[in-house]
């Protein structure tokens, strides 16, 4: 699979004397020593990652690590120094004025931190201007910036002017002006900072349902970590310039790059984020029904000083738990099979399921939790009480 | 000793020597503006003319200016001044449109390369602040007497505000609508007709507003040029020491300044305003 979009070297240098500051960052001087050199301020240094069609990707950063310069080189509103970025198969840093507008027309639309709504239009004048830019015929273009403002819930506010609505309800005409161009890229520059906590959380609620219908590429920025974690499928973390880590957010919760990276993650509600796939064992030894019976059973006890084990069939549909002092119990009644002595009640998690969401079976039950697929029921790790626990409390040694 | 003067005076001479028929062709087009004005003017009854005018107070700014425009142009007829204002009207108008016509291109222009707007600030503002007595020297040279060196010296020193309160309207537009604008592809020709003009307009229309003020603010220089209207009536005052004429003529000017005023001031406000189309 291509991806949708590719970032290649990207470096972005303001100031006069770019030529000398990029032969320094070549050769490998400090932000802060180019500027004290050249005046030269380094926005974006050589930054490289792939996105992938549909994926929602968050850059995120301290303010001034080049996060809304390195969003501006992928649609050109800033130049990049050197390097390269495509679209699909274009080559968007070498387009000419012509063809850079109809890429912006067509495929990459922008949402603002201010919202960049035009004060003396309607809000259906707003919606329709990409369309209007085109030179789509009026009917039609409100044809289809009507349908975006039902998207986005502003259905009953066409003829208002952004002066007369919330801050929230401005940032989703914000949102519908750049669907309406049915681009396949979508670029929102801390789209919810200016809004307050309790819409902030809505929007990005709304968000990821129209990403669940619409699948754009989106490309998100953010300053808060948390926010990032929420909507990201995967994040860029940022910093002086330079884009330090790419990964999965329980990836960058979990395998933090540089110090960093892990004193940035430090502060972020883990239990959200961590979930099952990351905390189990994945080769649990496992009573294997039918083929192990109270005796086979009781020697994987031993071998391994456990006195709970998770009972799956020979092609590891998992069944429940067999505890030490039941098979005992079986074995010395004569019992050839285990099958008594399965618990079969138990509750399972899923690889996506949260820590969070896992916490009630620490105060329920003294068993591990088992881990299978959702459709399937296979067994595919094992994830101990004490695991569990020490991740609830904070620990960062796992 | 420099002798700046003896330069500018050479300029001048080489210019009506190598451009009159220019000159003489463009004092044409501007004396039938001017008569073509004043005439649209004189079409009606004065009645007529006080009571439209009015009208048209009334519904841009409301029924103050209304009822003073009434009262105030009734004044002017009664005192007798009435041909005397239109042609003085006639010359502000005129005037002033060019004057716009010209200001407001360079300042879209300034507004939009820097090196333009750096080489005009102090072009405007030797402009503006030369005494105005200045302008009647070329004017006189490239014109001769009478309303068309009126009008190209009221040209030069109304002009000003129009470019710089253009160029301030257009740098004023917020950053990021500019961005968001040129974000969704739009051409720098659309970025000005769609974004940048509308929402410079109120800036730009209190550009207008002053650049009518200062033209009439030279209605008395332009008559000593034989530019007639009101101003020539104030003259009249001075030279002959007749106190009574001189205030009669500066009252009739303030009366139409201010009729003026609030009329153009109401465009800007309106817009500000303004809902939806
Ligand atoms: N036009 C410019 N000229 C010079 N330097 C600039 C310009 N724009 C940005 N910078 C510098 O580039 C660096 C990156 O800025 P940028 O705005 O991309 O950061 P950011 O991560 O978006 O920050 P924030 O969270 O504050 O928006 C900063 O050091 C900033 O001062
Ligand atoms: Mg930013």
């Amino acid at each position: 699979m291509i991806p949708k979009l590719k970032i290649e070297n990207i470096t972005l240098i303001f100031g006069r004397d770019r030529e000398k500051a990029l032969n320094m960052l070549h050769e490998g001087a400090s932000k802060a020593e180019i500027l004290a050199e050249t005046g030269c301020t380094v926005g974006v240094k050589e930054a490289s990652f792939d996105i992938q069609p549909g994926e929602f990707f968050v850059i995120m950063g301290l303010s001034g690590s080049g996060k809304s310069s390195l969003l501006r080189c992928l649609n050109r509103l800033i130049e990049p120094t050197s390097g390269n970025i495509f679209l699909n198969d274009t080559n968007i840093t070498t387009l000419n004025d012509k063809e850079l507008q109809q890429i912006r027309r067509k495929e990459i639309s922008m949402v603002f931190q201010q919202f960049g709504l035009l004060p003396h239009r309607t809000v259906m004048e707003n919606v329709a201007f990409g369309l209007e830019l085109q030179g789509v015929p009026v009917a039609e273009r409100n044809e289809k910036a009507a349908k975006v403002i039902e998207l986005v819930g502003l259905k009953g506010y066409e003829q208002q002017l952004p002066s007369g609505l919330s801050g929230g309800m401005q940032q989703r005409v914000g949102l519908a002006r750049a669907l309406a161009n049915d681009p396949e890229v979508l670029l929102m520059d801390e789209a919810f900072s200016a809004l307050d906590p309790l819409i902030r959380t809505q929007m990005q609620d709304e968000l990821m349902d129209l990403q669940e219908k619409m699948h754009k590429t989106i490309v998100f920025i953010t300053h808060d970590l948390d926010e990032a974690i929420r909507l990201g499928d995967r994040i860029a973390i940022m910093k002086d310039g330079e884009v330090i880590q790419v990964g999965t957010p329980e990836e960058i919760l979990t395998t933090p790059a540089t110090e960093y990276v892990s004193s940035f993650v430090e502060k972020v509600d883990r239990k959200a984020v961590i979930t099952a796939s990351s905390l189990m064992d994945t080769k649990p030894v496992t009573a294997i029904f039918r083929k192990d019976g109270p005796e086979g059973s009781l020697r994987k006890m031993r071998s391994t000083g456990l006195n709970i084990l998770p009972a799956v069939t020979i092609d590891k549909h998992f069944l429940g738990f067999v505890y030490l002092h039941e098979v005992l119990e079986v074995k010395r009644r004569g019992d050839k099979t285990i099958e008594a002595v399965i618990h079969r009640e138990v509750p399972v998690a899923y690889p996506d399921t949260t820590v969070e969401q896992m916490l009630p079976f620490i105060a329920e039950t003294d068993k591990p939790v088992a881990v299978v697929h959702p459709e399937t029921n296979k067994l595919l790790g094992l994830i101990s009480q004490t695991a569990l626990i020490i991740e609830t409390t904070g620990s960062q040694t796992l | 000793m420099i002798k700046i003067g003896k330069y500018i005076e050479h300029f001048i001479n080489w210019l009506t020597l190598h451009f009159g028929p220019f000159f003489k062709s463009v004092k044409h087009i501007v004396e039938a503006m001017v008569n073509a004005v004043q005439w649209v003017l004189g079409i009606m009854p004065w009645y007529v003319l006080i009571l439209l005018l009015a009208i048209f107070a009334w519904r841009r700014a409301g029924w103050s200016a209304g009822v003073f425009t009434l009262l105030g142009l009734g004044l002017i007829y009664g005192m007798g001044y009435w041909p005397q204002t239109m042609e003085t009207l006639a010359l502000i108008l005129v005037s002033a449109c060019i004057a716009l016509l010209i200001g407001i291109p360079f300042g879209i222009w300034a507004a939009r390369n820097n090196m333009v707007g750096k080489i005009l600030r102090p072009i405007l503002d030797f402009m503006q602040t030369m005494p105005a007595f200045v302008y009647l020297i070329p004017a006189v040279l490239f014109f001769g007497l009478g309303k068309v060196p009126g009008v190209f010296a009221t040209i030069i020193f109304a002009m000003p505000p129009a470019v710089r309160l253009t160029t301030l309207g257009i740098q004023q537009v917020p950053k990021d609508i500019v961005e968001a604008t040129r974000s969704f592809g739009a051409t720098s020709t659309q970025l000005l007709l769609k974004v940048e003009l509308p929402l410079a307009m109120p800036t730009i229309l209190a550009g207008v507003n002053q650049t009518i003020m200062m033209a009439l603010s030279m209605v008395v220089i332009a008559a000593m040029i034989a530019a007639g209207g009101l101003g020539e009536i104030v003259l009249k005052g001075i030279t002959q020491l007749k106190i009574g004429v001189g205030f009669e003529g500066g009252i009739a000017v303030v009366i139409l300044a201010i009729i003026l005023d609030r009329i153009t001031q109401s465009f800007g406000k309106k817009r500000m305003k303004k809902t939806s189309n």
